[in-house]
């Protein structure tokens, strides 16, 4: 189906008018100044760290986005991302504080080792859903759980935790095996794992567009059966598309274990993976759609700080990240109508007249 | 077009695993046996109280000269749940207000962690606060540790101050820990003493570092009480998961399970989730013990009071009000460097005159704790 650039800007704008809207409604009920809210969020980007920490947060969510779209170019609702995330850091945090390498072998070996744990803990849905036909959505699920089990006792100081005061972390990763960011002075330091993630979405494009893997893929989620038809494997297909969501998600964690924590604290957060499933939805699966969705996801993280600062409550950015994923959705929903609506016309206007403007690619 | 409908799917599923993952919660157990089953009323063979030690308890850092705080501004920074958590976000609120009241303490910004949040927005919060002037800051809550080191290096001239962590080594920041083990011991010798059944319970909210503390302290009064108890112990959540200190649910469950266990007095170290405990134990005809603050004032549990017979006293509020008023004397060097049962930063609380009958075998103990006689170790033995 054809998408004009109307079609493709138009929604996320109506969306983020519209819980821009019902925030505004949320913060007259509550009895505060919207425009007192609205400012401190914009306000926040001009001062102390903020606009390098969203960039740095964006990058984050930006790859835990890539990791669930992935799966969703094949039709496969990848919940797991979460746990292959958490999965992942785990492990690379434990071999990149066990090993000792040169500068840049020991960052290559921490991030190969995160694309192989998350790529192997997403191993096993895609083998239930390939040979016994267990639903993704499920094991992925079961599997997040899972993982907090495994990462409690691999973190434990049974294992490879060491306490410090009240706290227990992973081994501490020695310098050689960090990621040198940029620095700003007093704006902070913007991780170098930033052009990792920008370069991962480059991949990612290419991948889909460019290689026969990628029209494969697209094939397979588009119609299973005449993918099938045309020679495509479909579990095969399956196989790499789950693996390479795992292995991606497993890069999430990386910007921060390498840029700034060096450990991975028992109090480290979690949730990086189900904000990804958001943010791939409200970029409709474009990797460029995605970086904006991630960037405008960690705006409104770090704006819960600013907006406690000046005494608005800060729940209001979970309110407005929760009304823009509902309202994408919904929006899309719209302005395709009206997009078909529009189109019917026009052909119908035009009849017998050549209409061979089929999108050309980045239709979602 | 077939695209869009899988995002509505997804959107949809996103939307219902929230809501599944919010009540994905189990149905307490109905029906089991009352506690305290066969050996009723039999109790425990009791150690003999230890004798001793005629000093009365020390009594808290000296009052010392009254101290003016009205040129501070104090900066509050929460963990999760902040001010009115029932808990300790609570009590260190509470020993800033009395420090407000004390000290002519004028300006203070009280500022909340969001669940999950990153490392920087703690950084961000603390140098919001810095910048904006206020001096001493006082960081609630171990997970600050890392922040409150990053940000203090930046702000030489501001105070710094973490409750549960003193692993920050630098001039301007103060640790503010506890001895939680030991006061845990003296509600473990109270639990001993009131088991009819002598089979006692502990339910910790996350299996980490410092509820292990909890559990420790606990199981060594038991014990040194009375050498034949069993003494269940479960935490509801692994590390890791920190649901366990927020699942009044969850807390019903274990302490139940606990009590159909044969168990007859329980002591929570479960945060929000102590709720939930003491509900068990009101509908099982069990006792119970609170923690951090004096719970059987507590209006968040005020249905269950009649099962709280003591509490083991985390005196937050004591650390934050002592800091302050170091701060505003320049007396830092006096704070104690762990606030325990000596200094009054630990204790159990008498409300309700449940354990009124044996006060005094519990402060033979509290006494010989202080005079070293008795070392009460902070890691669980098994």
């Amino acid at each position: 189906m054809k998408t004009t650039l109307r079609g493709k800007l138009l929604p996320p704008a109506l969306a983020i008018l519209f819980s821009v809207l019902l925030c505004t409604i949320a913060l007259l009920i509550s009895g505060d100044n919207p425009l007192d809210a609205f400012g401190a969020m914009l306000g926040q980007l001009f001062r102390g760290t903020t606009a390098i920490d969203t960039l740095n947060s964006g990058a984050v969510y930006y790859l835990a986005g890539l990791a669930v779209a992935i799966g969703f170019q094949m039709n496969l609702f990848n919940i797991g991302v979460e746990g292959q995330y958490r999965f992942a850091a785990v492990i690379a945090a434990i071999v990149g504080g066990g090993t000792v390498l040169p500068p840049v072998l020991h960052t290559l070996l921490i991030i190969i080792v995160a694309v192989l744990a998350g790529a192997l803990y997403a191993l096993v849905p895609a083998l239930l859903k390939v040979y016994r036909g267990v639903s993704e959505v499920i094991s992925t699920i079961m599997l997040n759980a899972i993982a907090i089990g495994l990462i409690a006792y691999l973190v434990s100081t049974d294992a490879f935790g060491v306490q410090i005061g009240n706290n227990i972390a992973t081994k501490p990763i020695p310098e050689s095996g960090w990621m040198p960011g940029i620095p700003f002075g007093e704006g902070g330091t913007l991780f170098g794992f930033v052009f990792v993630a920008a370069l991962v979405g480059i991949g990612y494009w290419v991948l889909l567009n460019r290689t026969r893997f990628g029209f494969e893929l697209r094939a397979s989620g588009e119609s299973p059966t005449a993918a099938t038809a045309g020679g495509v494997d479909a579990r095969k297909m399956i196989l790499t598309a789950m693996l390479l969501s795992g292995g991606v998600a497993g890069l999430t964690a990386l910007p921060e274990l390498l840029g700034r924590d060096h450990e991975y604290l028992q109090t480290s957060p979690a949730g990086y993976g189900f904000a990804g499933i958001a943010v791939a939805l409200l970029g409709r699966n474009h990797p460029g759609g995605i970086a904006l969705g991630a960037v405008l996801w960690a705006f409104l993280d770090k704006s819960a700080v600013s907006l406690d600062n000046v005494g608005v409550p800060q729940e209001i950015t979970t309110i407005m990240q929760g009304a823009i994923v509902l309202s994408v959705v919904i929006a899309y929903e719209i302005v395709r109508r009206m997009e078909l609506a529009a189109e019917q016309r026009r052909v119908g206007r035009q009849l017998g007249r050549d209409t061979s403007d089929v999108a050309a690619g980045g239709s979602v | 077009m077939r695209r869009s409908r899988v995002t509505t799917l997804a959107a949809v599923a996103l939307t219902g695993a929230l809501a599944l993952a919010g009540c994905a919660k189990d149905t307490g157990g109905g029906s089991t046996p009352p506690a305290g089953g066969g050996n009723q009323a039999a109790g425990c063979k009791l150690s003999p109280v230890p004798q001793g030690g005629g000093a009365t308890s020390g009594s808290g850092t000296a009052p010392g000269a009254k101290v003016d705080a009205s040129a501070l501004k104090v900066g509050l920074a929460f963990d999760i749940g902040g001010r009115g958590d029932a808990s300790f976000n609570d009590s260190a609120a509470a020993g800033l207000d009395k420090a407000k009241t004390d000290f002519g303490l004028k300006e203070a910004k009280e500022l909340t962690a969001a669940p999950n949040e990153t490392e920087d927005a703690k950084q961000s919060r603390l140098r919001q606060l810095a910048q904006e002037g206020f001096s001493p800051i006082i960081a609630v809550g171990f997970a600050y540790a890392k922040s409150v080191e990053a940000v203090a290096k930046s702000f030489p001239n501001v105070k710094f101050a973490v409750v549960d962590d003193d692993t920050v080594k630098l001039p301007n920041v103060t640790g503010l820990v506890f001895a939680e083990e030991q006061g845990s011991f003296l509600v473990g010798v109270a639990a001993a003493h009131k088991s009819k059944g002598c089979h006692v319970g502990f339910v910790g909210g996350v299996n980490v570092p410092l509820i292990q503390k909890f559990e420790a302290g606990f199981k060594q009064g038991v014990k040194a009480a009375a050498p034949d108890a069993k003494i269940e112990s479960e935490y509801i959540t692994p590390a890791g998961d920190f649901t366990g200190f927020q699942d009044p649910a969850k807390g019903n469950v274990v302490a139940a399970g606990e009590i159909s266990r044969g168990a007859d007095v329980v002591y929570q170290a479960a945060g929000a989730s102590g709720k939930g405990v003491f509900e068990a134990a009101k509908s099982k005809n069990a006792l119970a013990i609170g923690v951090d603050s004096d719970q059987y004032n507590q209006k968040t549990v005020e249905n269950s009071k009649d099962v709280i017979i003591t509490s083991m006293l985390k005196r937050v509020d004591v650390a934050v009000y002592d800091f302050v008023r170091a701060v505003a004397g320049n007396t830092l060097d006096s704070l104690p460097k762990r606030f325990d049962l000596k200094v009054d930063g630990i204790g159990y609380a008498t409300s309700g005159g449940k354990v009124d009958d044996i006060k005094a075998t519990l402060d033979a103990y509290k006494q010989q704790i202080i005079d070293g006689k008795i070392t009460v170790s902070d890691k669980p033995s098994n």
